[in-house]
């Protein structure tokens, strides 16, 4: 019932102007990318549209996602949301508790595939091919769009097994060991386990545990690795060491982050998404969709303005 | 009663607190004397056919067979009990263990075949064992005649509810995040589950397994009908075709014989059989840690 609006000392007529303001806000992100769909030569028309910098044309699309509403049963989870994630980016995805940005971060890579009464409208295009089309089998979807969760999850296995079992599984078994070795380094965590990786992964800590998850991930080499606040369980020291790792890493992957945490965004993230709960229809909105320093220092919008410089719940 | 507190007042129990201590005490009291009476009912079990069993035991009686109506030793049975419980085993746990991955990963939360199959199970486990042995007898015995493979089918049968309700339950305590994080990295769900899932859950499946098969190595009723006759001067090492000389039946017939002689036999059985159940138990969590630690756990 606590609509994010009321947190503000604002009266009543000037809440509805800034509702009647937001409101614009969300067409103006609907209509951009329509023009886009019209247009069918998709990258190149990217320079057409005004309000994205220039620098976005020489970036190469891996995520077009097309108006994409997701439902759970009859309620609308995250609502209409159209924009471009671009490659060896961080793109992060911010917003309050409640907003559907892990929603709309998990239905990427269909993760959310398992949760009853799931549906998604609109389109994902994953380097042109639609995610959830007919013929796409997600197991497939997974192999190349990697995800790393809140809560680190290693198997109840030794650390070698741990970051060995999806190449295993995926038939990748010549150069294991060098592979394994590989994935730990670029985690950042080789020197801290390189004499133990036959222990077992629970007797690391939480920090350790969660650049296994990254390690783990990263085996397998992906095109994409989502990170559903990969920090937000650690603490700081073991927070700055996930993010300095996620910087080395966008020169070869693409990295979508879900973070509960502003400056974190704003440390690593090239481009900011910022969800908001409308707080009319309860539905998780993208608000604004820009380069993190926009977003941070001249957001189009007055909710992301109120939300980046704390004036929001 | 006033709701304001005496400040002054020192901080010993004051007002209905002691009451509640002493109805505290008592509730705890009954507790641990019912855990008590449970314990020592399993110890007065024990202890009598210990008793009443170890003065028949001998290195004979466990390595011989039967002499006349009650002498010599119960080898064969011993042997023909094992491989009973051992082909029983290799039925019901593959089949339980299934039966679980498949209500557990597979089955879709409202899936009707699942709920189904989960009130089958705990009707099966409910039916009476002299039940299981009429139909495998029907199934198996009219027209084939006896046989200890009859046996250990009907024996399945009693195991497979178990093993297929313990697993099941060991299966939910697995982190849904492990089969989350399976499937993030792109590998089918099949091999998740042969690879993280089950390993996780060993523990508590080879509990269950345990369990079901203290239960099955006891189980009479079944046996009297489907693997009665057999010669027990004769030690059977296959159980396809003919009868297999068993502890169960063995304990039943000797204990009937209303000979002084063939009684001590039947505690002298019944005694082995508790070791042979404690012996499996041990061996399989054995097996288990070591497993555990080949895993790294």
């Amino acid at each position: 019932m606590r609509a994010p609006e009321a947190d503000t000392p604002a009266e009543r007529t000037e809440s509805q102007t800034r509702r009647t303001e937001s409101q614009t806000g969300r067409t103006e992100s609907q209509v951009r990318p329509r023009l886009l769909i019209r247009d069918e030569s998709g990258r190149a028309a990217t320079t057409e549209v005004p309000a994205v910098p220039a620098p976005t044309a020489a970036r190469e699309t891996v995520f077009d996602v097309r108006d994409v509403s997701v439902f759970y049963g009859a309620k609308r989870a995250v609502g209409w949301t159209t924009l471009r994630i671009y490659r060896h980016l961080i793109t992060a995805v911010i917003g309050p508790s409640g907003c559907g940005k892990s929603t709309f971060l998990r239905s990427l890579n269909r993760m959310n595939d398992a949760i009853p009464g799931f549906k998604l409208e609109g389109q994902i295009l994953y380097h042109g091919h639609d995610v959830y089309g007919g013929g796409v089998n997600r197991v497939e979807v997974r192999r190349r769009i990697g995800m790393v969760f809140q809560k680190p999850n290693p198997f109840p296995k030794s650390i070698f097994d741990n970051v060995a079992w999806a190449p295993r599984n995926l038939g990748m078994k010549s150069g294991l060991s060098e592979r394994v070795e590989r994935a730990l380094r670029d985690a950042a965590l080789w020197d801290e386990v390189k004499d133990r990786l036959k222990e077992s992964a629970l007797g690391l800590s939480g920090g350790q545990q969660q650049r296994l998850c990254i390690a783990r991930a990263i085996a397998v080499e992906p095109d994409v690795v989502l990170l559903d606040e990969p920090a937000s369980a650690l603490d700081p020291i073991a927070t700055a060491s996930i993010e300095e790792l996620m910087l080395n890493l966008k020169h070869r992957y693409t990295i979508v982050i879900v973070t509960h945490n502003m400056q974190q965004a704003a440390r690593v993230a090239d481009r900011t998404a910022f969800f908001t709960l409308d707080p009319a229809e309860r539905v998780g909105t993208l608000v604004e969709y820009d380069d993190t320093r926009t977003i941070f220092n001249r957001p189009r919008d007055t909710r992301t303005r109120d939300y980046v410089t704390g004036q929001f719940g | 009663m006033s709701a304001i507190v005496d400040a002054a007042a020192p901080l010993t129990p004051s007002g209905n607190l002691r009451r509640r201590l002493f109805v505290s005490q008592l509730v705890s009291g009954a507790s641990i004397l019912a855990s008590f009476v449970a314990v020592a009912v399993l110890a007065l079990v024990t202890y009598d056919v210990a008793k009443q069993g170890a003065s028949a035991l001998s290195w004979n009686f466990i390595t011989h067979n039967p002499v006349g109506l009650a002498g010599g030793g119960i080898a064969s049975a011993i042997i023909g009990s094992t491989l009973i419980i051992i082909f029983a085993t290799l039925i019901a746990l593959p089949v339980g263990v299934l039966t679980a991955v498949y209500l557990t990963e597979y089955a879709k939360p409202t899936s009707r075949l699942a709920r189904a199959l989960r009130t089958a199970l705990d009707l099966l486990q409910g039916v009476p064992t002299i039940v299981v042995g009429l139909f495998v007898f029907g199934l198996m015995v009219v027209g084939h005649g006896e046989s200890g493979f009859a046996g250990s089918v009907a024996l399945s049968i009693v195991m497979l509810p178990l093993v297929a309700r313990s697993s099941q339950e060991v299966l939910l305590l697995v982190p849904g995040t492990l089969r989350e994080a399976a499937d993030a990295l792109g590998v089918a769900r099949w091999r998740a589950i042969l690879t993280v899932v089950l390993p996780a859950a060993a523990g508590g499946i080879v509990t269950g397994a345990i369990l079901a098969v203290a239960r099955a190595a006891g189980e009479t009723a079944p046996l009297l009908l489907v693997d009665s006759l057999a010669n027990p001067t004769q030690t059977q090492l296959l159980i396809f075709g003919h009868g297999v000389p068993n502890i169960p039946v063995l304990i039943y017939t000797a204990s009937n014989l209303g000979i002084p002689e063939a009684q001590a036999r039947a505690w002298g059985a019944a005694f082995v059989l508790l070791g042979l159940i404690l012996i499996a138990n041990i061996g399989a969590r054995l097996a288990l840690a070591r497993y555990r630690a080949r895993l790294g756990q």
